[in-house]
């Protein structure tokens, strides 16, 4: 039985909106609201969702770079919330993140030695840093040749492997993939994400992994948070989300995704989501999605919504096996009924 | 907007209300000794010095001092609006000799703004559409004579050239432009050479930098793609999103040249605002001193003020935020 | 020549001189487009796939770039138009639509005066009528309140939104053909699937024809009719969606089929190319793809493999014999479908 190395409960984060003459607060942007997750170790946590759904600022948030506004963070079972800079730093070493882009997240102005052995010299190792900075660059997939070489010198592919690199310079327990293959070619993702399996293994890592891409996903997590507005509306495992998604939007979401069917036997049916996703400053009662949601069109058979959807705020639960979790009323239970969903068009 | 601009307007008073009590404190309370003897010029007698000291109000404690001194400002004293006091190494009321003064120097201000404007942009433009040019270089070298060369050489080559040697032009001096149109160009149209060029130079820079940056991004991509003339799309387009640093820029400029234009104006003997700053320093004339500090200042605030207007109306990012 | 064919480019060739050396951006590329069909060309960077279209567009430098070959568009070539005649195609006959709308709107002006600088571009007609008929078309594309919205900036508009801005701008002079370059690559995913169908429904309805440049192979298998690889500058292979998909026969073709994950199942491992994209200045000699082909062979390394027609409009440029091909691909698909978990 695995423990857990991250757990997070009641955790929100609140931007200010200033307005008026003299800047004062007019609202709060609802980034993150009320999340729980627990990462168990050994695993890969995938987080999906659309731009602005809270899925960058939650795994910061984790990782404590941003303060939250409420709730808390439990580092391997302590909890770390409160904890000063001064008290994080040696807890640092445990957890590390791979940033998007790896044409800016590098310092131009380091050679790849630099980047990856910095780790070393913050925290002060001792040993020599510059052979294990070449044995990283080597497991990596990098020539070790290459120490004194420049960021521009090098692909978008290998820049991130030096990312990947430097996050594992002090053999972190967790690291936090926010979108690290978005910006690569599709040749290249391969190779970075099986890279990434790789290692999870020979190191004993943990990942979060933060993505946009549905397909990335399933190739690489074992249990999936869908969010949308700052909340997370659905928690399985990734077979189950994929084969039987319980949220509307999940299974919206999933439809949106285009396939490579050569038969061109399984014709998908996309349920389609009117209009945007509604602005995180002023987000919708009860449950966030109520506005575009075609089940609930379903079940009142118009227009209109269920009472519980439009003022009851739904709380993440299991319907039937306790390792999937949907916040909805009214979850979706087979795969007719998805059928149904997708023929509903929402005014 | 308009919450913009009253945001805007409501910290331009904020900073001119400090800047009076920073004036305030480094003329009146931070020299050591009599603040009497400081204002009251060479030689004075102990009349003079009494008579000082009641219309200063200096027996006062420092904030009925300041009090008086911001009243004096804003409502006007014995000479007039605004209030700046008397001027007693020169016997003239500082009031007046400012409003002399600021018509010489905004005509040569103004005169030489829009000739900067005109130069700088237009080279600028033709430096970056025939980049890496014959013109394109010839151009970048004439901005940096126009940077590196003096003022006061250019002025005197210019008076040697152009009015001594081939009479085109009238001399030094100020020719009031109600009293002779004509004359007050023909006085101010080489002061207003020489000015420009200095700045033409660095805003041809400026724009060409700018506009090529401007040019690389990808809405000017699509402006192509719809078919537009080249010359749409270079001015309707590319100029357009170039403007805001030039507009920064040119508000800063305009204003530090209200009392700053020393060199101009000494060389072409224009008795202005910025030749009266640095003649009430040699003279040691206190009142007067001030009173060029606080409507250079003024000009200051008030430039920026428009500069961040004008910035609103050509990027309406900035109004939504 | 077919009412139906716009488009016929031949042996197109794009170099750059630069400092560095010659940069092959495109060579030897050929193809056409009909009405009613959207060509779906995949590459990754480098590939020359962007470049191409800017080609056809007049939209790069002419001066820095050496252009060859023809493009003929109903009848006429683009290549030696003069700048005007070009003009006059852009935006009205030929549209083209770019990856980020964001970044390709004009951010200091409003949406809708956009649109109608567009309709004014090649008609003259007043600025009312001008943008009377932005507003059409911004409600045509499916913008709600359209009348309102055109007053709007660009940064009050979401990525979906300006996207379907971008369509509604190219479409205003009903142009013949719509060049789309990673037209969903910056939207979200459920974005992406309206805007995909958007541009689909405008195919169909105005019987126009489609070239859409992307990276995303699920979206041309759903609404594309013919598919061209290209890799390094040229196009590996080209044919039917239908018959490249079943039947891929470039070994590049494969690579990128098997290292794309999958939403349908979750693979035991990607099998990624191996190395990278090859430099544009050095370019391999022979067939470009070889330093990375699992299956190269003596001829790879220095004759370059012709793009020959195997049957049914499917053409490949590979050395590897028709039953090798066939005999790999299938060896491949059992390897990857009996690895699935």
């Amino acid at each position: 039985m695995s423990e857990a190395i991250i757990e997070v409960e009641g955790l929100t984060k609140r931007f200010p909106v200033s307005q008026g003459v003299f800047g004062r607060r007019a609202g709060e942007v609802h980034a993150v609201e009320d999340v729980n997750l627990s990462v168990m170790r050994g695993e890969t946590l995938g987080i999906v969702g659309e731009s602005g759904c809270g899925k960058s600022t939650t795994a910061r948030l984790m990782l404590k770079l941003i303060e939250s506004t409420a709730g808390t963070i439990r580092f391997e079972g302590r909890d770390v919330t409160n904890l000063s800079s001064r008290e994080m730093r040696p807890l640092r070493r445990e957890m590390q993140m791979i940033f998007q882009d790896p044409y800016s997240s590098l310092n131009p102005r380091q050679t790849v030695g630099q980047i990856i052995g910095t780790p070393f010299s913050i925290h002060k190792t001792e040993g020599d840093s510059r052979a294990r900075v070449r044995d990283l660059m080597d497991r990596c997939g990098m020539n070790p040749e290459h120490y004194n070489r420049y960021p521009h010198e090098f692909s978008g592919g290998q820049r991130q492997r030096i990312g990947v690199a430097r996050a594992l310079a002090l053999k972190p327990k967790l690291i936090v993939c926010d979108e690290p293959v978005s910006a690569l070619d599709v040749s290249i993702q391969a190779q970075i994400l099986n890279l990434l399996e790789g290692l999870q293994s020979e190191f004993d890592l943990t990942y979060v992994f933060i993505s946009h891409d549905l397909s990335v996903i399933r190739q690489i997590a074992d249990r999936i948070a869908v969010m949308y507005l700052g909340r997370v509306v659905e928690l399985a495992e990734a077979e189950a989300l994929y084969d039987r998604p319980q949220h509307p939007y999940s299974a919206a979401l999933l439809s949106a995704v285009p396939r490579v069917d050569p038969t061109g036997a399984i014709r998908r049916q996309r349920i389609v989501l009117a209009g945007d996703v509604p602005s995180p400053i002023a987000p919708p009662s009860g449950c966030a999605f109520h506005p575009r949601c075609p089940k609930a069109r379903l079940v009142t058979g118009g227009s209109s919504v269920p009472d519980d959807c439009a003022n009851d705020l739904p709380v993440l639960d299991s319907i039937d096996v306790p390792t999937q979790q949907a916040a909805c009323w009214h979850p979706l239970t087979s795969v007719d009924e998805l059928r149904a969903v997708a023929s509903v068009v929402v005014e | 907007m308009l919450l913009y601009v009253a945001r805007r307007l409501v910290w331009s008073a904020v900073v001119i209300l400090i800047v009076t009590a920073i004036t305030f404190a480094i003329f009146f309370l931070l020299p050591p000794g009599d603040p009497a003897l400081r204002f009251a010029g060479r030689q004075p007698s102990p009349e003079l010095l009494h008579t000082i000291r009641a219309n200063l109000g200096l027996d006062h404690p420092w904030y009925a001092q300041y009090f008086k001194f911001v009243k004096s400002i804003v409502f006007g004293d014995k000479f007039g609006w605004p209030g700046l006091g008397y001027s007693y190494g020169s016997s003239v009321p500082i009031r007046d000799k400012i409003i002399e003064k600021t018509p010489r120097t905004l005509s040569l201000i103004g005169g030489a703004a829009a000739l900067w404007l005109a130069m700088g942009v237009s080279v600028g433009v033709l430096s970056a559409v025939k980049r890496r040019s014959l013109v394109d270089r010839l151009a970048m070298g004439f901005a940096l004579f126009g940077i590196s060369a003096p003022v006061f050489w250019l002025g005197l080559m210019a008076l040697f050239l152009f009015w001594y040697k081939l009479d085109i032009t009238a001399g030094t001096g100020y020719v009031d432009f109600t009293k002779s149109p004509l004359d007050w160009a023909s006085h101010l149209i080489l002061p207003w050479t020489v000015l420009a060029l200095l700045f033409a130079a660095t805003y041809a820079r400026m724009v060409r930098g700018n506009l090529l940056d401007t040019l690389g991004e990808d809405y000017i991509r699509t402006a192509r793609a719809k078919g537009l003339s080249e010359r749409r799309v270079i001015f309707g387009h590319g100029l357009r999103a170039s403007l805001a640093p030039i507009v920064t820029m040119f508000g800063l400029d305009v204003a530090l040249l209200v009392g700053g234009a020393v060199i101009t104006e000494s060389v072409f003997n224009i008795d202005g605002l910025g030749f009266m700053a640095i003649d009430s320093v040699f003279r040691g004339d206190l009142p007067a001193t001030l009173g060029v500090v606080l409507v250079g200042t003024f000009a200051v605030v008030v430039m920026n003020l428009l500069v961040d207007i004008a910035y609103a109306f050509l990027d309406p990012r900035v109004r939504y935020s | 020549m077919s009412a139906d064919l716009l488009l016929d480019v031949r042996d197109l060739a794009v170099r750059f001189p630069t400092p560095d050396g010659l940069v092959n951006a495109v060579s030897g590329l050929s193809f056409t487009l009909s009405r009613g069909e959207t060509l779906g060309i995949v590459g990754e960077s480098g590939s020359g796939k962007s470049v191409t279209n800017l080609a056809i567009l007049g939209l790069l430098n002419r001066k820095r770039a050496q252009i060859t070959g023809e493009v003929l568009f109903q009848g006429r070539d683009l290549l030696t138009a003069s700048a005007a005649e070009i003009r006059n195609v852009r935006g009205k006959d030929i549209a083209m639509i770019f990856q980020d709308p964001f970044a390709c709107l004009h951010p200091m002006y409003r949406v809708g005066s956009q649109i109608a600088e567009a309709v004014r571009a090649h008609e003259s007609v007043s600025w009312d009528v001008a943008f009377d008929r932005a507003v059409e078309v911004l409600d045509a594309v499916g913008i709600p309140n359209a009348r309102s919205r055109a007053r709007d900036y660009p940064h009050q508009f979401s990525g979906g939104m300006r996207q379907r801005a971008m369509i509604a701008m190219a479409l205003v002079h009903n142009p013949d053909v719509l060049i789309a370059d990673e037209p969903t690559t910056a939207l979200d995913v459920t974005v992406q699937a309206q805007i995909v169908e958007l541009i689909d429904k405008v195919k169909r309805d105005f019987n126009i024809g489609v070239i859409l440049i992307t990276h995303d192979l699920g979206v041309i298998a759903e609404t594309a009719q013919t598919v061209m690889v290209m890799y390094a500058g040229r196009a590996v292979e080209h044919g039917p969606v239908r018959a490249v998909f079943e039947q891929p026969q470039h070994p590049y073709t494969w690579g990128l089929l098997e290292s794309m994950p999958s939403v349908e199942r979750k693979l035991a491992r990607l099998r990624a190319i191996e190395g990278s994209p090859p430099s544009v200045i050095n370019l391999p000699s022979g067939c470009s793809f070889h330093p990375r082909c699992p299956h190269v062979f003596k001829r790879c390394d220095h004759e370059r493999p012709p793009l020959l027609t195997i049957e049914g409009g499917h053409a490949d440029a590979c050395h590897l014999t028709g039953e090798s091909k066939r005999a790999l691909w299938l060896e491949r698909e059992a390897a990857r479908l009996g690895r699935s978990a």
